[in-house]
Protein backbone atom coordinates (compact mmCIF):
# COMPACT_ATOMS: atom_id res chain seq x y z
CA UNK A 1 0.00 0.00 0.00
CA UNK A 2 2.33 2.82 -1.22
CA UNK A 3 -0.82 5.53 0.37
CA UNK A 4 -0.19 3.77 3.95
CA UNK A 5 3.60 3.92 3.41
CA UNK A 6 4.07 7.61 2.26
CA UNK A 7 1.49 8.37 5.17
CA UNK A 8 3.65 6.57 7.82
CA UNK A 9 6.53 8.39 6.54
CA UNK A 10 5.24 11.68 6.46
CA UNK A 11 3.52 11.37 9.90
CA UNK A 12 5.45 13.86 11.61
CA UNK A 13 4.25 16.38 9.24
CA UNK A 14 0.49 15.61 8.89
CA UNK A 15 0.40 15.77 12.74
CA UNK A 16 2.11 19.21 12.31
CA UNK A 17 0.29 20.40 10.00
CA UNK A 18 -3.44 19.46 11.81
CA UNK A 19 -2.02 20.85 14.96
CA UNK A 20 -1.33 24.15 12.48
CA UNK A 21 -4.80 23.91 11.45
CA UNK A 22 -6.05 23.82 14.99
CA UNK A 23 -4.60 26.48 16.17
CA UNK A 24 -5.16 28.96 12.83
CA UNK A 25 -9.07 27.79 12.68
CA UNK A 26 -10.38 30.29 14.93
CA UNK A 27 -8.64 33.14 13.71
CA UNK A 28 -10.28 31.79 10.28
CA UNK A 29 -13.76 31.47 11.78
CA UNK A 30 -13.14 35.71 13.47
CA UNK A 31 -12.51 36.63 9.96
CA UNK A 32 -14.90 34.83 8.04
CA UNK A 33 -18.01 36.31 10.70
CA UNK A 34 -16.98 39.45 10.62
CA UNK A 35 -18.62 39.85 7.19
CA UNK A 36 -21.84 37.86 8.62
CA UNK A 37 -25.32 39.93 9.28
CA UNK A 38 -26.64 37.96 12.35
CA UNK A 39 -30.31 37.45 13.31
CA UNK A 40 -30.25 37.55 16.53
CA UNK A 41 -28.06 39.41 19.07
CA UNK A 42 -25.13 36.40 18.32
CA UNK A 43 -22.75 35.99 16.26
CA UNK A 44 -22.22 32.34 16.64
CA UNK A 45 -24.43 31.67 13.30
CA UNK A 46 -23.60 32.34 9.77
CA UNK A 47 -26.31 34.28 8.42
CA UNK A 48 -25.89 36.46 5.15
CA UNK A 49 -22.50 38.02 3.76
CA UNK A 50 -22.88 41.35 4.33
CA UNK A 51 -19.73 44.62 4.71
CA UNK A 52 -22.01 46.49 7.31
CA UNK A 53 -19.57 45.89 10.36
CA UNK A 54 -16.35 46.97 8.20
CA UNK A 55 -17.95 50.01 6.93
CA UNK A 56 -18.80 51.15 10.61
CA UNK A 57 -16.71 49.78 12.97
CA UNK A 58 -17.13 52.00 15.75
CA UNK A 59 -21.05 51.69 15.41
CA UNK A 60 -21.71 49.96 18.82
CA UNK A 61 -21.66 51.94 21.79
CA UNK A 62 -18.47 51.75 24.21
CA UNK A 63 -16.47 49.41 21.99
CA UNK A 64 -14.12 52.06 20.32
CA UNK A 65 -14.13 53.44 24.15
CA UNK A 66 -12.28 50.51 25.47
CA UNK A 67 -10.21 49.81 22.71
CA UNK A 68 -8.47 53.24 22.65
CA UNK A 69 -8.40 52.40 26.65
CA UNK A 70 -6.94 49.27 25.98
CA UNK A 71 -4.38 50.85 23.89
CA UNK A 72 -3.40 53.73 26.06
CA UNK A 73 -3.01 51.45 29.12
CA UNK A 74 -0.95 48.94 26.85
CA UNK A 75 1.77 51.67 25.49
CA UNK A 76 2.25 53.11 29.31
CA UNK A 77 2.35 49.61 30.98
CA UNK A 78 4.95 48.91 28.08
CA UNK A 79 7.00 51.82 28.48
CA UNK A 80 6.94 51.49 32.59
CA UNK A 81 8.20 47.71 32.35
CA UNK A 82 10.65 48.18 29.16
CA UNK A 83 12.30 50.92 31.13
CA UNK A 84 12.20 49.10 34.92
CA UNK A 85 12.88 45.76 33.14
CA UNK A 86 15.87 46.66 31.36
CA UNK A 87 17.12 48.21 33.85
CA UNK A 88 17.24 45.45 36.29
CA UNK A 89 18.46 42.95 33.44
CA UNK A 90 21.77 44.84 33.08
CA UNK A 91 21.61 44.51 37.00
CA UNK A 92 21.51 40.86 36.89
CA UNK A 93 24.09 40.44 33.99
CA UNK A 94 26.54 43.10 34.46
CA UNK A 95 27.31 43.33 38.10
CA UNK A 96 27.36 41.36 41.69
CA UNK A 97 25.54 42.15 44.43
CA UNK A 98 23.50 40.56 47.26
CA UNK A 99 20.45 38.92 47.32
CA UNK A 100 20.94 38.02 43.62
CA UNK A 101 18.97 34.50 44.67
CA UNK A 102 15.95 36.70 46.35
CA UNK A 103 15.82 38.80 43.68
CA UNK A 104 15.85 36.25 40.95
CA UNK A 105 13.02 34.36 42.71
CA UNK A 106 11.00 37.53 43.06
CA UNK A 107 11.42 37.97 39.35
CA UNK A 108 10.39 34.14 38.54
CA UNK A 109 7.27 34.11 41.18
CA UNK A 110 4.78 36.14 39.00
CA UNK A 111 5.49 33.98 35.58
CA UNK A 112 4.92 30.83 38.06
CA UNK A 113 1.79 32.18 39.45
CA UNK A 114 -1.96 31.62 38.10
CA UNK A 115 -2.83 34.75 37.39
CA UNK A 116 -5.96 34.79 39.36
CA UNK A 117 -4.27 34.61 42.74
CA UNK A 118 -2.12 37.65 41.54
CA UNK A 119 -5.21 39.26 40.84
CA UNK A 120 -7.06 38.34 44.09
CA UNK A 121 -3.98 39.54 46.37
CA UNK A 122 -3.70 42.66 44.34
CA UNK A 123 -7.21 43.68 44.81
CA UNK A 124 -6.90 42.92 48.61
CA UNK A 125 -4.18 45.31 48.62
CA UNK A 126 -5.95 47.96 46.92
CA UNK A 127 -8.92 47.29 48.84
CA UNK A 128 -7.12 47.55 52.00
CA UNK A 129 -5.37 50.93 51.23
CA UNK A 130 -9.25 52.27 50.25
CA UNK A 131 -7.61 52.87 46.69
CA UNK A 132 -9.43 53.99 44.04
CA UNK A 133 -10.07 51.18 41.60
CA UNK A 134 -10.09 52.23 37.51
CA UNK A 135 -7.11 53.28 35.11
CA UNK A 136 -4.45 53.73 37.57
CA UNK A 137 -5.28 50.69 39.35
CA UNK A 138 -5.45 48.50 36.38
CA UNK A 139 -1.58 50.29 35.06
CA UNK A 140 -0.15 49.49 38.09
CA UNK A 141 -1.66 45.54 37.83
CA UNK A 142 0.18 44.98 33.65
CA UNK A 143 3.45 46.84 34.80
CA UNK A 144 3.67 44.39 37.46
CA UNK A 145 3.21 41.00 35.90
CA UNK A 146 4.77 42.58 33.01
CA UNK A 147 8.01 43.05 34.39
CA UNK A 148 9.38 39.58 34.46
CA UNK A 149 8.85 38.78 31.21
CA UNK A 150 10.79 41.83 29.93
CA UNK A 151 13.58 40.74 32.19
CA UNK A 152 13.50 37.68 30.77
CA UNK A 153 13.64 38.77 27.32
CA UNK A 154 16.15 41.45 27.94
CA UNK A 155 18.60 39.44 29.81
CA UNK A 156 18.81 37.00 27.36
CA UNK A 157 19.99 39.13 24.87
CA UNK A 158 22.47 41.36 27.33
CA UNK A 159 24.03 37.39 28.68
CA UNK A 160 24.96 36.62 25.04
CA UNK A 161 26.93 40.32 24.51
CA UNK A 162 29.92 40.06 23.97
CA UNK A 163 31.97 42.17 26.70
CA UNK A 164 34.65 43.26 24.68
CA UNK A 165 32.93 45.10 22.08
CA UNK A 166 32.48 47.69 25.09
CA UNK A 167 36.20 47.14 26.18
CA UNK A 168 37.10 48.65 22.99
CA UNK A 169 34.87 51.21 22.42
CA UNK A 170 36.17 52.60 26.26
CA UNK A 171 39.94 51.79 24.81
CA UNK A 172 38.47 53.85 22.13
CA UNK A 173 37.88 56.64 24.45
CA UNK A 174 34.31 56.93 24.32
CA UNK A 175 32.89 57.90 28.17
CA UNK A 176 30.78 55.40 29.87
CA UNK A 177 27.63 57.18 28.32
CA UNK A 178 28.85 56.83 25.25
CA UNK A 179 29.72 53.67 25.57
CA UNK A 180 26.52 52.94 26.50
CA UNK A 181 24.45 55.00 24.23
CA UNK A 182 26.41 54.14 20.79
CA UNK A 183 27.35 50.60 21.71
CA UNK A 184 25.67 48.88 24.03
CA UNK A 185 21.99 49.84 23.88
CA UNK A 186 22.09 49.19 19.95
CA UNK A 187 23.36 45.85 20.63
CA UNK A 188 20.46 45.10 23.51
CA UNK A 189 17.91 46.55 21.00
CA UNK A 190 16.59 43.30 19.67
CA UNK A 191 16.11 41.62 23.64
CA UNK A 192 14.48 45.54 24.51
CA UNK A 193 12.12 45.62 21.72
CA UNK A 194 11.12 41.52 21.77
CA UNK A 195 10.28 42.37 25.45
CA UNK A 196 8.69 45.91 24.67
CA UNK A 197 6.67 43.74 22.02
CA UNK A 198 5.74 40.92 24.32
CA UNK A 199 4.37 43.54 26.99
CA UNK A 200 2.45 44.87 24.61
CA UNK A 201 0.63 41.96 23.33
CA UNK A 202 0.21 40.87 27.52
CA UNK A 203 -1.49 44.49 28.46
CA UNK A 204 -3.46 44.81 25.61
CA UNK A 205 -4.56 41.08 25.80
CA UNK A 206 -5.27 40.67 29.65
CA UNK A 207 -8.55 40.29 31.26
CA UNK A 208 -8.12 38.39 34.10
CA UNK A 209 -5.79 40.68 36.67
CA UNK A 210 -7.78 43.90 34.90
CA UNK A 211 -10.83 42.32 35.50
CA UNK A 212 -10.39 42.22 39.35
CA UNK A 213 -8.72 45.48 39.63
CA UNK A 214 -10.59 47.68 36.83
CA UNK A 215 -13.41 48.83 39.14
CA UNK A 216 -16.47 50.30 36.84
CA UNK A 217 -13.23 51.18 34.16
CA UNK A 218 -14.26 49.03 30.64
CA UNK A 219 -11.06 47.61 28.96
CA UNK A 220 -11.62 46.54 25.90
CA UNK A 221 -11.34 42.52 26.75
CA UNK A 222 -13.65 43.38 29.65
CA UNK A 223 -16.06 44.52 26.33
CA UNK A 224 -15.50 41.57 24.96
CA UNK A 225 -16.26 39.28 28.08
CA UNK A 226 -19.30 41.71 29.12
CA UNK A 227 -20.60 40.84 25.25
CA UNK A 228 -20.50 37.55 25.57
CA UNK A 229 -23.70 37.62 27.99
CA UNK A 230 -25.57 40.56 26.15
CA UNK A 231 -24.72 39.35 22.98
CA UNK A 232 -21.57 39.54 20.39
CA UNK A 233 -21.77 42.77 17.95
CA UNK A 234 -19.97 41.41 14.34
CA UNK A 235 -17.47 44.79 15.26
CA UNK A 236 -15.80 42.63 17.52
CA UNK A 237 -14.94 40.56 15.33
CA UNK A 238 -13.86 43.38 12.89
CA UNK A 239 -11.15 44.58 15.57
CA UNK A 240 -10.19 41.10 15.88
CA UNK A 241 -9.11 41.11 12.25
CA UNK A 242 -7.90 43.83 11.92
CA UNK A 243 -5.34 43.50 15.08
CA UNK A 244 -4.52 39.89 12.74
CA UNK A 245 -3.60 41.43 9.66
CA UNK A 246 -1.80 44.50 11.20
CA UNK A 247 0.35 42.17 13.28
CA UNK A 248 1.05 40.00 10.68
CA UNK A 249 2.28 43.20 8.42
CA UNK A 250 4.17 43.95 11.45
CA UNK A 251 6.33 41.03 11.69
CA UNK A 252 6.83 40.45 7.69
CA UNK A 253 7.54 44.18 7.55
CA UNK A 254 10.31 43.08 10.40
CA UNK A 255 11.57 40.20 8.85
CA UNK A 256 12.01 42.45 5.65
CA UNK A 257 13.87 44.91 7.58
CA UNK A 258 15.81 42.59 8.71
CA UNK A 259 16.72 40.43 5.81
CA UNK A 260 17.56 43.52 3.78
CA UNK A 261 20.21 44.53 6.79
CA UNK A 262 21.96 41.24 6.40
CA UNK A 263 22.06 41.46 2.55
CA UNK A 264 23.56 44.88 3.02
CA UNK A 265 26.50 43.56 5.69
CA UNK A 266 27.44 40.88 3.21
CA UNK B 1 55.55 78.39 51.27
CA UNK B 2 52.26 79.00 50.16
CA UNK B 3 52.70 75.90 47.97
CA UNK B 4 54.06 73.80 50.29
CA UNK B 5 51.26 74.49 52.40
CA UNK B 6 48.66 74.00 49.95
CA UNK B 7 50.12 70.75 48.32
CA UNK B 8 49.28 68.53 51.22
CA UNK B 9 46.11 68.39 51.14
CA UNK B 10 45.68 68.00 47.40
CA UNK B 11 46.59 64.27 48.02
CA UNK B 12 43.49 62.85 50.28
CA UNK B 13 40.84 64.91 48.36
CA UNK B 14 41.57 63.31 45.50
CA UNK B 15 42.04 59.65 47.93
CA UNK B 16 38.52 60.37 49.20
CA UNK B 17 36.83 61.44 45.48
CA UNK B 18 38.53 58.07 44.18
CA UNK B 19 36.65 56.56 47.43
CA UNK B 20 33.31 58.16 46.15
CA UNK B 21 33.63 57.23 43.24
CA UNK B 22 34.03 53.95 44.04
CA UNK B 23 31.19 53.65 46.39
CA UNK B 24 28.82 55.52 44.03
CA UNK B 25 30.00 52.43 41.05
CA UNK B 26 29.35 49.78 44.16
CA UNK B 27 26.01 51.45 44.28
CA UNK B 28 25.23 51.16 40.52
CA UNK B 29 23.51 47.84 40.74
CA UNK B 30 21.00 48.54 43.25
CA UNK B 31 20.25 51.77 41.91
CA UNK B 32 19.36 49.63 38.75
CA UNK B 33 17.07 47.39 40.47
CA UNK B 34 15.45 49.48 43.23
CA UNK B 35 12.16 50.78 40.89
CA UNK B 36 11.57 47.51 39.48
CA UNK B 37 12.53 45.28 42.71
CA UNK B 38 10.66 48.01 44.38
CA UNK B 39 7.49 47.51 41.92
CA UNK B 40 7.49 43.58 42.74
CA UNK B 41 7.87 43.90 46.63
CA UNK B 42 4.87 46.72 46.64
CA UNK B 43 2.27 45.11 43.97
CA UNK B 44 3.21 41.29 44.14
CA UNK B 45 5.06 40.27 47.02
CA UNK B 46 3.06 42.75 49.71
CA UNK B 47 -0.61 41.74 48.02
CA UNK B 48 0.35 38.60 48.97
CA UNK B 49 0.48 39.14 52.52
CA UNK B 50 -2.42 40.99 52.48
CA UNK B 51 -4.29 38.00 50.99
CA UNK B 52 -2.96 35.74 53.61
CA UNK B 53 -4.10 37.96 56.45
CA UNK B 54 -7.44 38.54 54.49
CA UNK B 55 -8.08 34.82 54.60
CA UNK B 56 -7.58 34.38 58.50
CA UNK B 57 -10.52 37.62 58.81
CA UNK B 58 -13.74 37.13 59.49
CA UNK B 59 -16.44 40.16 59.88
CA UNK B 60 -18.64 41.33 56.96
CA UNK B 61 -19.19 43.85 54.41
CA UNK B 62 -21.33 46.24 56.84
CA UNK B 63 -19.05 45.82 59.73
CA UNK B 64 -15.73 45.01 58.19
CA UNK B 65 -13.08 42.41 58.49
CA UNK B 66 -10.93 41.92 61.50
CA UNK B 67 -8.39 39.19 61.72
CA UNK B 68 -9.50 36.52 63.80
CA UNK B 69 -7.21 33.72 62.97
CA UNK B 70 -10.09 31.62 62.00
CA UNK B 71 -8.62 29.17 60.39
CA UNK B 72 -11.67 27.67 59.91
CA UNK B 73 -12.16 29.35 56.67
CA UNK B 74 -9.52 27.27 54.69
CA UNK B 75 -11.29 23.85 55.92
CA UNK B 76 -14.58 25.04 54.97
CA UNK B 77 -13.76 26.65 51.61
CA UNK B 78 -12.19 23.30 50.82
CA UNK B 79 -15.09 21.39 51.92
CA UNK B 80 -17.55 23.49 49.30
CA UNK B 81 -15.23 24.03 46.45
CA UNK B 82 -13.16 20.61 46.70
CA UNK B 83 -14.77 19.37 43.23
CA UNK B 84 -13.65 22.79 41.46
CA UNK B 85 -10.43 22.46 42.28
CA UNK B 86 -9.98 18.45 41.08
CA UNK B 87 -11.79 19.66 37.95
CA UNK B 88 -8.97 22.44 37.78
CA UNK B 89 -6.29 20.20 38.20
CA UNK B 90 -7.77 17.57 36.41
CA UNK B 91 -8.84 19.44 33.26
CA UNK B 92 -5.63 21.65 33.34
CA UNK B 93 -3.40 18.39 33.69
CA UNK B 94 -4.97 16.99 30.45
CA UNK B 95 -5.02 20.15 28.61
CA UNK B 96 -0.91 20.16 29.25
CA UNK B 97 -1.00 16.48 28.03
CA UNK B 98 -2.74 17.30 24.90
CA UNK B 99 -0.59 20.44 24.22
CA UNK B 100 2.39 18.40 24.47
CA UNK B 101 0.99 15.86 22.10
CA UNK B 102 -0.19 18.05 19.63
CA UNK B 103 2.78 20.84 19.92
CA UNK B 104 5.31 18.29 19.57
CA UNK B 105 4.58 17.24 15.84
CA UNK B 106 4.44 21.05 14.90
CA UNK B 107 7.80 21.99 16.76
CA UNK B 108 9.54 18.87 15.45
CA UNK B 109 8.21 20.01 11.87
CA UNK B 110 9.34 23.66 12.44
CA UNK B 111 12.77 22.55 13.51
CA UNK B 112 13.68 19.82 11.46
CA UNK B 113 11.46 19.62 8.31
CA UNK B 114 10.52 22.94 7.46
CA UNK B 115 13.29 24.25 5.38
CA UNK B 116 12.73 27.56 4.02
CA UNK B 117 9.12 27.59 5.22
CA UNK B 118 10.62 27.97 9.01
CA UNK B 119 9.57 31.65 9.67
CA UNK B 120 5.96 31.60 7.76
CA UNK B 121 5.20 28.81 9.98
CA UNK B 122 6.42 30.20 12.94
CA UNK B 123 4.87 33.35 12.43
CA UNK B 124 1.27 30.98 12.46
CA UNK B 125 2.02 29.93 15.48
CA UNK B 126 2.49 33.09 16.73
CA UNK B 127 0.15 35.20 15.30
CA UNK B 128 -2.95 34.06 16.46
CA UNK B 129 -1.94 35.78 20.05
CA UNK B 130 -2.71 39.36 18.17
CA UNK B 131 -6.18 38.51 18.27
CA UNK B 132 -8.15 38.92 21.50
CA UNK B 133 -7.98 35.70 23.20
CA UNK B 134 -11.75 36.30 24.39
CA UNK B 135 -12.81 36.97 20.75
CA UNK B 136 -10.97 33.33 19.78
CA UNK B 137 -12.52 31.82 22.26
CA UNK B 138 -15.46 32.43 21.44
CA UNK B 139 -14.90 31.85 17.77
CA UNK B 140 -14.90 28.05 19.75
CA UNK B 141 -18.48 28.79 19.71
CA UNK B 142 -19.12 28.26 16.63
CA UNK B 143 -17.02 25.54 16.12
CA UNK B 144 -18.25 23.41 18.53
CA UNK B 145 -21.87 24.48 17.94
CA UNK B 146 -24.67 22.25 18.32
CA UNK B 147 -25.43 20.87 15.04
CA UNK B 148 -22.36 22.34 13.39
CA UNK B 149 -20.04 20.50 10.94
CA UNK B 150 -17.75 19.59 14.10
CA UNK B 151 -20.35 17.84 16.31
CA UNK B 152 -21.95 16.14 13.11
CA UNK B 153 -18.66 14.67 11.97
CA UNK B 154 -18.01 13.37 15.62
CA UNK B 155 -21.68 11.96 15.57
CA UNK B 156 -21.00 10.02 12.55
CA UNK B 157 -17.80 8.64 13.38
CA UNK B 158 -19.84 7.66 16.74
CA UNK B 159 -17.07 8.99 18.75
CA UNK B 160 -19.65 11.39 20.78
CA UNK B 161 -21.70 7.99 21.86
CA UNK B 162 -17.60 6.88 23.20
CA UNK B 163 -17.20 10.23 25.03
CA UNK B 164 -20.85 10.59 26.08
CA UNK B 165 -20.36 7.13 27.93
CA UNK B 166 -17.26 8.37 29.37
CA UNK B 167 -18.96 11.68 30.69
CA UNK B 168 -16.76 13.87 28.64
CA UNK B 169 -19.77 15.14 26.45
CA UNK B 170 -23.50 14.98 26.26
CA UNK B 171 -25.13 12.77 23.37
CA UNK B 172 -25.13 15.32 20.26
CA UNK B 173 -23.62 17.92 22.30
CA UNK B 174 -19.74 18.91 23.04
CA UNK B 175 -20.89 23.04 23.68
CA UNK B 176 -21.05 23.10 27.21
CA UNK B 177 -18.87 20.00 28.51
CA UNK B 178 -16.17 18.80 29.68
CA UNK B 179 -14.96 18.31 26.50
CA UNK B 180 -15.53 21.65 24.75
CA UNK B 181 -13.60 23.65 27.94
CA UNK B 182 -10.20 20.74 27.47
CA UNK B 183 -10.43 21.75 23.89
CA UNK B 184 -10.58 25.52 24.44
CA UNK B 185 -7.62 25.52 27.62
CA UNK B 186 -5.72 23.25 25.14
CA UNK B 187 -5.98 25.91 22.38
CA UNK B 188 -5.33 28.87 24.65
CA UNK B 189 -2.25 27.34 25.99
CA UNK B 190 -0.80 25.52 22.84
CA UNK B 191 1.26 28.38 21.53
CA UNK B 192 3.02 28.35 25.29
CA UNK B 193 4.04 24.71 24.79
CA UNK B 194 5.34 25.13 21.26
CA UNK B 195 7.77 27.62 21.22
CA UNK B 196 9.69 26.32 24.30
CA UNK B 197 10.10 22.92 22.55
CA UNK B 198 10.99 24.73 19.37
CA UNK B 199 13.62 26.61 20.76
CA UNK B 200 15.00 23.21 22.33
CA UNK B 201 14.73 20.85 19.61
CA UNK B 202 16.16 23.57 17.39
CA UNK B 203 19.51 23.34 19.46
CA UNK B 204 19.80 19.59 18.76
CA UNK B 205 23.14 19.27 16.06
CA UNK B 206 21.34 17.68 13.19
CA UNK B 207 24.04 14.77 12.63
CA UNK B 208 23.28 13.39 16.08
CA UNK B 209 20.08 12.15 13.93
CA UNK B 210 22.71 10.97 11.44
CA UNK B 211 24.89 9.65 13.93
CA UNK B 212 22.26 7.57 15.60
CA UNK B 213 21.20 6.20 12.16
CA UNK B 214 24.90 5.22 11.45
CA UNK B 215 24.84 3.26 14.60
CA UNK B 216 21.39 1.28 12.95
CA UNK B 217 19.08 2.93 15.40
CA UNK B 218 15.58 2.96 13.90
CA UNK B 219 13.85 6.38 13.52
CA UNK B 220 11.71 5.26 16.20
CA UNK B 221 14.75 4.42 18.46
CA UNK B 222 16.70 7.37 17.55
CA UNK B 223 13.65 9.57 18.61
CA UNK B 224 13.45 8.19 21.96
CA UNK B 225 17.15 7.78 22.54
CA UNK B 226 18.39 10.79 21.29
CA UNK B 227 15.66 13.58 20.23
CA UNK B 228 13.09 13.30 23.05
CA UNK B 229 16.26 13.43 25.74
CA UNK B 230 17.40 16.39 24.75
CA UNK B 231 14.46 18.64 24.11
CA UNK B 232 13.13 17.77 27.80
CA UNK B 233 14.18 21.61 28.87
CA UNK B 234 11.70 22.20 26.39
CA UNK B 235 9.00 20.09 27.49
CA UNK B 236 9.50 21.01 31.12
CA UNK B 237 9.25 25.00 30.77
CA UNK B 238 6.66 23.89 27.53
CA UNK B 239 4.42 21.53 30.20
CA UNK B 240 4.96 24.62 33.50
CA UNK B 241 3.86 27.41 31.30
CA UNK B 242 0.78 25.67 30.43
CA UNK B 243 -0.15 24.02 33.43
CA UNK B 244 0.21 27.14 35.86
CA UNK B 245 -2.09 29.45 33.98
CA UNK B 246 -4.85 26.72 32.61
CA UNK B 247 -5.07 25.75 36.38
CA UNK B 248 -6.25 29.35 37.30
CA UNK B 249 -7.81 29.82 33.92
CA UNK B 250 -11.46 30.49 34.48
CA UNK B 251 -12.03 32.25 30.99
CA UNK B 252 -12.72 28.78 29.14
CA UNK B 253 -14.71 27.52 31.77
CA UNK B 254 -17.44 30.23 31.83
CA UNK B 255 -17.32 30.88 27.85
CA UNK B 256 -17.73 27.35 26.73
CA UNK B 257 -18.42 25.22 29.35
CA UNK B 258 -21.73 25.15 32.14
CA UNK B 259 -22.51 25.19 35.78
CA UNK B 260 -21.34 22.01 36.07
CA UNK B 261 -17.69 22.46 34.59
CA UNK B 262 -16.88 25.65 36.66
CA UNK B 263 -12.92 25.45 37.55
CA UNK B 264 -11.71 27.16 40.76
CA UNK B 265 -10.79 30.19 38.80
CA UNK B 266 -14.51 31.16 38.55
CA UNK B 267 -15.05 30.21 42.12
CA UNK B 268 -12.47 32.86 43.46
CA UNK B 269 -13.56 35.43 40.81
CA UNK B 270 -17.42 35.39 42.05
CA UNK B 271 -17.10 34.94 45.95
CA UNK B 272 -14.45 38.33 45.38
CA UNK B 273 -16.46 40.61 42.76
CA UNK B 274 -20.13 39.19 43.33
CA UNK B 275 -20.80 37.90 46.62
CA UNK B 276 -17.86 39.93 48.54
CA UNK B 277 -16.75 37.27 50.85
CA UNK B 278 -13.29 38.14 50.70
CA UNK B 279 -11.59 35.68 53.54
CA UNK B 280 -13.25 32.91 51.51
CA UNK B 281 -12.00 33.76 48.14
CA UNK B 282 -8.29 34.73 49.66
CA UNK B 283 -8.29 31.33 51.58
CA UNK B 284 -8.91 29.69 48.09
CA UNK B 285 -6.65 31.54 46.01
CA UNK B 286 -3.99 30.83 48.73
CA UNK B 287 -4.69 27.24 48.06
CA UNK B 288 -4.44 27.73 44.63
CA UNK B 289 -1.06 28.80 44.56
CA UNK B 290 0.47 26.75 47.23
CA UNK B 291 -0.88 23.43 45.56
CA UNK B 292 0.26 24.80 41.91
CA UNK B 293 3.71 26.41 43.41
CA UNK B 294 3.94 22.94 45.52
CA UNK B 295 3.38 21.28 42.53
CA UNK B 296 5.77 22.83 40.08
CA UNK B 297 8.40 22.41 42.69
CA UNK B 298 8.19 18.55 42.96
CA UNK B 299 8.17 18.50 38.97
CA UNK B 300 11.38 20.29 38.89
CA UNK B 301 13.10 18.58 40.80
CA UNK B 302 12.04 15.44 39.30
CA UNK B 303 12.90 16.18 36.26
CA UNK B 304 16.48 17.10 37.52
CA UNK B 305 16.43 20.66 35.39
CA UNK B 306 16.21 22.89 37.90
CA UNK B 307 18.72 25.29 36.60
CA UNK B 308 16.85 25.77 33.59
CA UNK B 309 13.93 27.75 35.49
Amino acid sequence: MPVLRWIRRNLIVIAGLLTLAYLILPNVVVMVFSFNKPNGRFNYAWQHFSLDAWKDPCGVADMCGSLSLSLQIATWATIGATVLGTMISFALVRYRFRARGAINSLIFLPMAMPEVVMAASLLTLFLNMGAQLGFWTILIAHVMFCLSFVVTAVKARVMSMDPRLEEAARDLYAGPVQTFLRVTLPIAAPGIAAGALLAFALSFDDFIITNFNAGSTVTFPMFVWGSAQRGTPVQINVIGTAMFIIAVLVVVAGQLIANRRKNSAR
Amino acid sequence: MTVTKEAPPAAPVTELKVRKASTRKRLVPYWLLLPGILWLVVFFALPLVYQASTSVQTGSLEKGFEVTWHFQTYWDALKDYYPQFIRSLLYAGTATLLCLLLGYPLAYLIAFKAGRWRNVVLVLVIAPFFTSFLIRTLAWKTILADGGAVVDVLNTLHILDVTSWLGWTESNRVLATPMAVVCGLTYNFLPFMILPLYTSLERIDGRLHEAAGDLYATPATTFRKVTFPLSMPGVVSGTLLTFIPASGDYVNAELLGSTDTKMVGSVIQTQFLRVLDYPTAAALSFILMAVVLIMVTVYIRRSGTEDLV
